[in-house]
């Protein structure tokens, strides 16, 4: 049931993904990238982190991908126009796409031992290889224990990077202002 | 685990059947209240005092001619009104409506499904529910559609961060994301809900402001602003995906006023416990509801009052006996506060309708970002030092 449920899903989000590069109108690409974010939530909830699974549907789903929407409505931005391919992309980048799959596989294969699948709540029971926070489970509680414990350090020191890219923001503004 | 699916599926069936009649009549309470307020008598025509109006509009809906404009995008435009309506729909699943109740020797709680993050849900969902008014605004083609899909969507950002920031504060003070246990932390009497107990009235206020916002409500309808948009965001709809635009803003409207109910206003407690009586307070209306009723079928004025009065006051007289009954009293009270609860504040999303004028755009966002957000904050770091610095 578990592995049904996660790959059904893994497989969305995988479509959703190449779906996001394929499609030419810039709505569909964002809507794709929604339907990613959708179902990696889905992803995290399998596993019981149902905090974590909120959070990317609220931030990322919920306001980034609104934004995203909103600006291009906004710019009234049409679909792209597909130009002549250059026969180099193809003849690179399609050995450099499976070679960059492989090495990823093989990372993979030799992080997690063979027969480790998916099973429900993975995240908060004993789940040996996926970090310090697989032992304390996924709930708000356990999350915010963490990120003001442990993690404080990189906590301040991400909102303070959010708070320079806002700061940027408004001087860019500002110039175009003036 | 049998006896798990089929208890699910006939609550299912129960909610799905009360919010489909109470978004069909909640129309018709609105357009009543609005009549009232206003001075004129309000649908009249279908059914005594236009009790099937609903009816008759649904009809109307479904048979209408369901028209795709040629110029549309046409997967977007399909897709729209099926996600408002789904995201609006969604969130009712984790409200919890009462206490537990036994059926058949089976005890369950009345709520579809008890999440241990249900605030957080409904949050997600609701910020879900945005797509679909811009999406339906963009594929429309059409620049009325188009600038209303924006205002909506410019809104629903700006005013969500008030609104979050509101729900934050009494959720400090409960300790938890559970919407029962939300309710159980404020059981015992009106001061211990979160709105006396918690001081949390700036935050309510808040709450209520942004909500109207979130559900495109008068005084923040600007996405619909007829005057200006034609119909805004759903110029193009017709039939039933006019219906689910209509349907979904009535629904929020609902998760709202439920929500509201459990953050700031103890859910289905009563205002005061039940050893002071508080348990008899719906017999006691229906009671003297029935009693009016009969007394003037007795003494009535037209001739066809002596018909319906006695009708409608017999009826009231044996629900007052039904909350009387012992066996249901446990969950049919707590049921009624909640419904009483979230009925005062639907009220005051239709009072508010009818009294006030709709805010001009740069008011609108003026308002949220530079006077509803700051207080919000403050609010928050308030309620914050006091939970950390009170044992």
């Amino acid at each position: 049931m578990d592995v049904i449920l996660f790959l059904i899903f893994a497989t969305i989000a995988v479509v959703c993904a190449i779906n996001v590069v394929v499609q030419t109108h810039p709505i569909s690409s964002a809507l794709s990238l929604v339907g990613v974010m959708g179902s990696l939530a889905v992803l995290y909830l399998l596993l019981g982190a149902e905090f974590i699974a909120a959070a990317q549907v609220i931030v990322y789903a919920g306001a980034i991908m609104v934004l995203f929407i909103f600006v291009i409505m906004l710019l009234n931005a049409g679909a792209e126009v597909k130009k002549g391919q250059s026969t180099m992309a193809l003849f690179l980048g399609v050995p450099l796409l499976a070679g960059l799959l492989i090495v990823m596989c093989w990372y993979l294969q030799s992080w997690f031992p063979i027969g480790t699948t998916v099973h429900f709540g993975g995240f908060q029971s004993t789940a040996p290889h996926t970090g310090p926070l697989a032992q304390s489970g996924g709930s708000a509680h356990e999350v915010g224990i963490a990120l003001f414990t442990r993690y404080l350090l990189p906590f301040e020191v991400t909102s303070v990077l959010i708070l320079i890219a806002i700061l940027g923001a408004i001087v860019l503004a500002r110039k175009e202002i003036d | 685990m049998d006896a798990f699916i089929i208890i699910s599926l006939a609550k299912i069936l129960v909610v799905f059947a009360v919010l489909m009649t109470t978004l069909a009549y909640l129309q018709w309470v609105e357009r009543k209240v609005i009549a009232h307020i206003q001075v004129r008598p309000g649908p009249y025509r279908v059914g005594p005092h236009g009790l099937l109006q609903p009816l008759a509009d649904v009809i109307k809906l479904i048979t209408k001619e369901d028209l795709v404009p040629p110029y549309v995008n046409k997967p977007l435009y399909l897709l729209a009104p099926f996600l408002a309506i789904t995201m609006a729909l969604l969130s009712i699943s984790v409200i919890p409506f009462g206490p537990s109740i036994t059926v058949a020797g089976h005890t369950t709680f009345m709520q579809l499904t008890d999440l241990n993050m249900g605030v957080l849900f409904v949050l997600a969902v609701s910020s879900l529910g945005v797509y679909g008014i811009a999406l339906a605004g963009w594929s429309s083609n059409n620049k009325y559609a188009l600038i209303g899909g924006l205002r909506s969507s410019a809104q629903m950002i700006s005013y969500e961060l008030p609104l979050s920031l509101a729900i934050a504060a009494p959720l400090l003070i409960s300790n938890t994301l559970s919407l029962r246990e939300l309710v159980d932390k404020q059981d015992g009497g009106i001061w211990h809900w979160n709105l006396i107990h918690g001081g949390q009235i700036i935050s309510f206020i808040i709450f209520l402001i942004a909500a109207f916002a979130e559900t495109n409500r008068v005084p923040f309808d600007l996405p619909e602003a007829e005057n200006e948009l034609v119909a805004g965001f759903h110029t193009e709809y017709s039939s039933m995906k006019f219906a689910s635009f209509f349907m979904a803003e009535y629904a929020n409207m609902i998760t709202v006023s439920c929500m509201a109910t459990l953050l700031f206003l103890g859910g289905w407690g009563a205002p005061w416990p039940a050893e002071y009586g508080s348990s008899l307070v719906p017999a006691v209306i229906f009671a003297f509801a029935g009693v009016v009723a009969l007394y003037h079928g007795i003494n009535a004025e037209r001739r066809r009052d002596k018909k319906t009065f006695p009708v409608f006051g017999v009826i009231f007289l044996i629900i007052a006996v039904v909350f009387l009954l012992p066996m249901v009293q446990g969950w049919l009270v707590p049921l009624f506060w909640f419904c009483a609860k979230t009925g005062g504040i639907l009220f005051t999303f239709m009072w508010i309708r009818g009294t006030l004028p709709r805010f001009r755009y740069d008011q609108l966002m003026g308002f949220t970002w530079k006077f509803l957000f700051p207080v919000a904050v403050l609010n928050l770091l308030v309620t914050g030092f006091v939970v950390a610095l009170l044992p």
